[in-house]
């Protein structure tokens, strides 16, 4: 019996021949029959010449997250043959370009390989090196889709969508695609016996990446000021809202830009101006990732204490310092929660993927503005650069948008005095006045000591009113940040938490441990501060493990932190080798617990 | 302290301006800066360069970093918000703040050690973006509230009260800034008030970066023998090359000068600058005889003061990207956004 939609195929190319391309087509072209697919790049941290790989891992069953097996190896590069090849699982296929022999030394016996003459047909076929080099890595999806059983139709058209205005390269693709398909065909048996076939999987989805989401999110929040600093994995956030703003924001009439996206000359400068835009009322945000952070924390204190609102965005990468710019972790997280020096908090939300970043780049703004303080969307390099198979975004238009406590010219007009950071309501969140509105507003933003009426000041009360002050709006915070999702039942002592794109293979991993009679509970938190449910979610349980991608227990920590998690009951998992967590790490850590335990 | 406001006593007779506001309307509060400190005769010739503007307070934003010279917006138009930013990047929030909301005038008074120390990236880059500002430097070549280390623009010789003289070279912002095509560099001090009103009105009224540089004594830590940036030194080796008079809109220029030496240039809204220049071969529209002029003096051992260098063909940011005249911040979120129907045209591509 064959097995349908149940298959892990790996492409290992050089970086900067196109192989990306042919890569997405391949994976696009199963999600257009219907199938569930995940994509994972592992790119290195160079523009041309560095092996990377792509992993197209289809499962029909619709899990998220990367794989731990390989059944399918496409090894374009000799470089690195002896270590694809070893990757391949057992009972898998190696498929890799024959036009030069492979050292007799390499070879395994519990697998099957293939020898493609990929260069050489299509050295004989097309003109050019670079068309050369580019039409081999094209070619090579004709013999996947000929194994797999992909349909070269449905290819076909998205080579039509492509270049859809470039007949020649729909055909030199095609000829290419029907080379390596051809060959396959004609040499081994196919499809396999591990492949694919139409199903009707992925109704109501899309195939996208975080920072893309992220990006179109700011456009749909009316963000008008962005400003950055290019760094690695956060600069197709960037990219993205500008390709939105380009089509969608220019005024009608005048032609003129409604946006502002400003590259500025580094971090510091980045924040500043998000921070200069935002106290003037735009929606602002800017982009980064962990240095980028380390270089805002200055300011990022300063916004605290004085209060002004600002959407950052850290698609986290590997640290410490520069570590793995290419590689995932979620390692910036006390860094962001504490960022900058004196007692300085800050608000943080945690999607688990793109459809989240879309929404939460969304509401980022409205909290931002109802809280009058920095808010941090924490992405990773897994979720921001990665394609995910994601719910369609909806957008409500009955939404209306929060803009906060801010005091408008009519308002102002009817008060006598106004003082900045009067806590008038009792929810910890003072009036605001933005420049320009009116003169009885005018105030002194100021990041030194100041009372609640905005003044300087070195007097202890006064500064302690206000410091203490933050504390009620830290607390309002708690209460309307995004709820953790939560999976209960009262059977269960143990449970997994877990938080941002460590979602995936935790729920993937539950399933795995119900095949084996283990029920855990679940919860993902989604903010920081975390809400009282999560307080309440942990105390109800014997032993929760914490699951997350870095080596120092960050959000176990957070947890003791920020609502005294009993630190016996919080067990740590840690994956921090900068790869995306997969569901047989959280298996394998359940149940060494587990035996642990009974051995005890 | 800063907290105290100045009693609003006004004479009747005070002359008022276009908008029926006197001086005192455009005050702050007191100054906490030293008694004779040079900063606080700048803070009263911005007082006096935005009520002759007729700048709606609530109109002007009033930025700045961290040391002596970023406290002073505190002393000046209370009706206006003020920004104090962290040290040296006062640069940058300028530039968020006018990306958002290019209707209002932006005024940032900074130091030499935090434009040119801490503050120098940010301060160039603001010069590169040609953002739309006035930038006030008060110089004065050393650390105040940290007791009188030098600064980045302290002249070689120049002697602290105490330990060795300054052996390295100065940063001189107004190189800087002609080297980087900066569209108004203007060089003063604080002791000259008659140049530095219509300097500082110009530089308020120019579309683009304005750089005016300020020699302002510092009287705790460099006023003594053997500084530079004394009041005694810049009095004696003081130079004006070219002097300005300042033109509203409505007036005409009625004041006589010699044939040749005075020279008219247009700003943004139609007001005028005149320039006289005292240095008949100076002509301040030329960055290279700017520059030439500049070193001579410099080797000279002279202070250059006056409008050293126009250009008022350089769009300024906003421009210079092709963006809308509202501000963005007055834009409703509703009409930024193509809607519902669009998302899911949108998301079509990522089927």
């Amino acid at each position: 019996m064959p097995i349908i939609n149940d298959v892990v195929i790996k492409i290992a190319t050089v970086n900067g021949t196109g192989s990306a391309s042919a890569n997405g087509l391949l994976m696009k072209s199963i999600f257009r029959m219907g199938i569930p697919v995940v994509g994972k790049n592992f790119f290195p941290s160079n523009i041309q010449g560095l092996p990377t790989w792509y992993e197209i891992r289809v499962t029909g069953d619709g899990y998220q997250s990367r794989s731990d097996r390989v059944d399918v190896m496409v090894a374009m590069n000799a470089q690195t043959y002896a270590r694809d090849l070893a990757d391949v699982s057992p009972g898998g296929w190696l498929i890799y370009d024959s036009t030069w022999p492979r050292s007799k030394m390499l070879s395994r016996d519990d697998i099957t390989v293939h020898g493609v003459p990929l260069s050489k047909m299509c050295n004989e076929k097309f003109e050019g090196v670079r068309a050369r080099i580019l039409m081999k890595n094209i070619a090579y999806v004709g013999t996947v889709a000929a194994l797999l059983d992909i349909d070269l139709d449905t290819i076909t058209t998205l080579l039509e969508e492509t270049f859809a205005d470039k007949q020649h390269m729909i055909e030199s693709n095609m000829e290419a695609i029907r080379l390596g398909f051809d060959y396959a065909i004609e040499n081994f048996v196919c499809p396999l016996p591990r492949r694919v076939s139409p199903m009707n999987g992925t109704q109501g989805h899309i195939v996208i990446d975080g920072n893309t989401a992220a990006g179109l999110g700011c456009m749909y929040a009316g963000a008008t000021v962005g400003a950055w600093y290019p760094i690695t994995p956060s600069t197709s956030l960037m990219d993205a809202f500008r390709s939105f703003c380009m089509k969608y924001r220019v005024d009608p009439e005048s032609g003129k830009r409604t946006y502002c996206i400003i590259q500025a000359e580094d971090e510091l400068a980045a924040i500043g101006m998000v921070l200069g835009a935002s106290w003037i009322g735009a929606r602002s945000f800017t982009p980064t990732s962990g240095p980028g952070i380390s270089l805002m924390s200055e300011f990022l204190g300063y916004a605290y204490y004085a209060e002004i609102p600002a959407v950052v965005f850290n698609v986290q990468r590997t640290g410490p310092s520069t570590g793995m710019p290419t590689r995932t972790q979620q390692s910036d997280l006390m860094c962001c929660a504490y960022a900058s020096h004196g007692d300085t908090k800050h608000v943080l939300l945690f999607p688990a993927d793109p459809n989240e970043c879309f929404y939460m780049a969304l509401s980022a703004f409205d909290f931002a503005e109802r809280l009058q303080t920095p808010v941090m969307v924490l992405s990773d390099l897994d979720i921001g650069m990665n394609d995910w198979m994601v719910p369609e975004f909806e957008f409500d238009e009955n939404h209306v948008p929060d803009r906060g406590k801010v005091l408008t010219a009519d308002e102002l007009d009817d008060m006598e005095e106004f003082h900045r950071y009067l806590d008038v309501d009792g929810d910890g969140i003072p009036y605001r006045t933005l420049p320009g509105v009116h003169p009885t507003g005018a105030y002194f933003t100021r990041g030194s000591g100041h009372t609640k009426y905005g003044d300087y000041t070195e007097d202890s009360d006064k500064y302690r009113d206000v410091v203490d002050r933050l504390l009620i709006k830290w607390e309002t915070a708690r209460s309307i940040l995004p709820e953790s999702e939560i999976q209960y039942s009262e059977l269960n002592k143990a449970a997994i938490l877990t938080v941002g794109s460590g979602h995936g293979a935790c729920i993937e991993a539950l399933d795995r441990l119900t095949e084996q009679n283990i029920a855990l509970n679940y919860c993902r938190v989604r903010a920081f501060p975390f809400n009282h449910s999560t307080r309440e979610f942990i105390d109800k349980h014997e032993v929760v493990y914490v699951v997350e991608q870095n080596r120092d227990a960050q959000l176990r920590t957070l947890l003791m932190l920020d609502i005294d998690a009993d630190p016996a009951k919080l067990i740590s998992f840690l994956h921090y080798d900068g790869m995306p967590l997969n569901a047989a790490f959280v298996v394998d850590k359940v149940l060494e617990q587990i035996s642990r335990g009974q051995a005890a | 302290m800063t907290y105290i406001s100045k009693p609003a006593i006004s004479h009747p007779k005070m002359p008022k301006n276009n908008l029926g506001l006197t001086a005192r309307d455009y005050e702050g509060t007191v100054s906490t800066l030293c008694a004779g400190c040079g900063h606080d005769s700048v803070t009263a010739a911005i007082i006096q360069a935005v009520f002759e503007l007729d700048i709606e307070p609530h109109m002007l934003a009033k930025m700045s970093g961290i040391g002596c010279s970023s406290k002073t917006p505190a002393y000046f138009v209370s009706q206006a918000h003020g920004f104090n930013a962290v040290h040296g990047r006062m640069a940058s929030v300028t530039t968020g703040a006018y990306a958002a909301n290019r209707k209002l005038t932006y005024i940032g008074v900074s130091g030499d050690g935090d434009s040119l120390s801490i503050g120098a990236g940010q301060f160039i880059h603001a010069i590169r973006r040609n953002l739309n500002m006035c930038y006030i430097i008060e110089n004065n070549g050393v650390y105040g509230l940290t007791k009188g280390q030098f600064s980045a623009s302290a002249d070689i010789g120049s002697r602290p009260k105490k330990g060795l003289p300054n052996q390295q070279e100065p940063i001189d912002s107004v190189s800087i800034a002609l080297g980087l095509g900066a569209t108004y560099i203007a060089r003063s001090f604080s002791g000259d008030k008659d140049q530095l009103v219509p300097l500082i009105k110009g530089a308020l009224t120019h579309s683009g970066f304005a750089l005016v540089d300020i020699i302002s004594p510092c009287v705790t830590f460099n006023d003594h023998e053997g500084s530079t940036k004394s009041y005694a030194h810049t009095r004696q080796f003081y130079h004006h090359v070219v002097d300005v008079d300042f033109v509203p809109p409505a007036k005409e220029i009625k004041a006589a000068y010699d044939e040749g030496s005075a020279m008219s240039i247009e700003l943004h809204g139609g007001s005028k600058i005149v320039l006289r220049k005292i240095e008949k071969d100076y002509d301040p529209t030329s960055r290279a005889v700017s520059f030439k002029y500049l070193r001579d003096r410099h080797n000279a051992g002279e202070i250059t003061t006056g409008l050293l260098y126009i250009d008022n063909s350089r769009k300024e940011m906003h421009d210079l990207m092709g963006n809308i005249d509202t501000p963005l911040s007055e834009l409703a979120l509703d009409t930024l956004h193509p809607g519902k129907e669009e998302l899911k045209k949108i998301l079509d591509r990522y089927r």
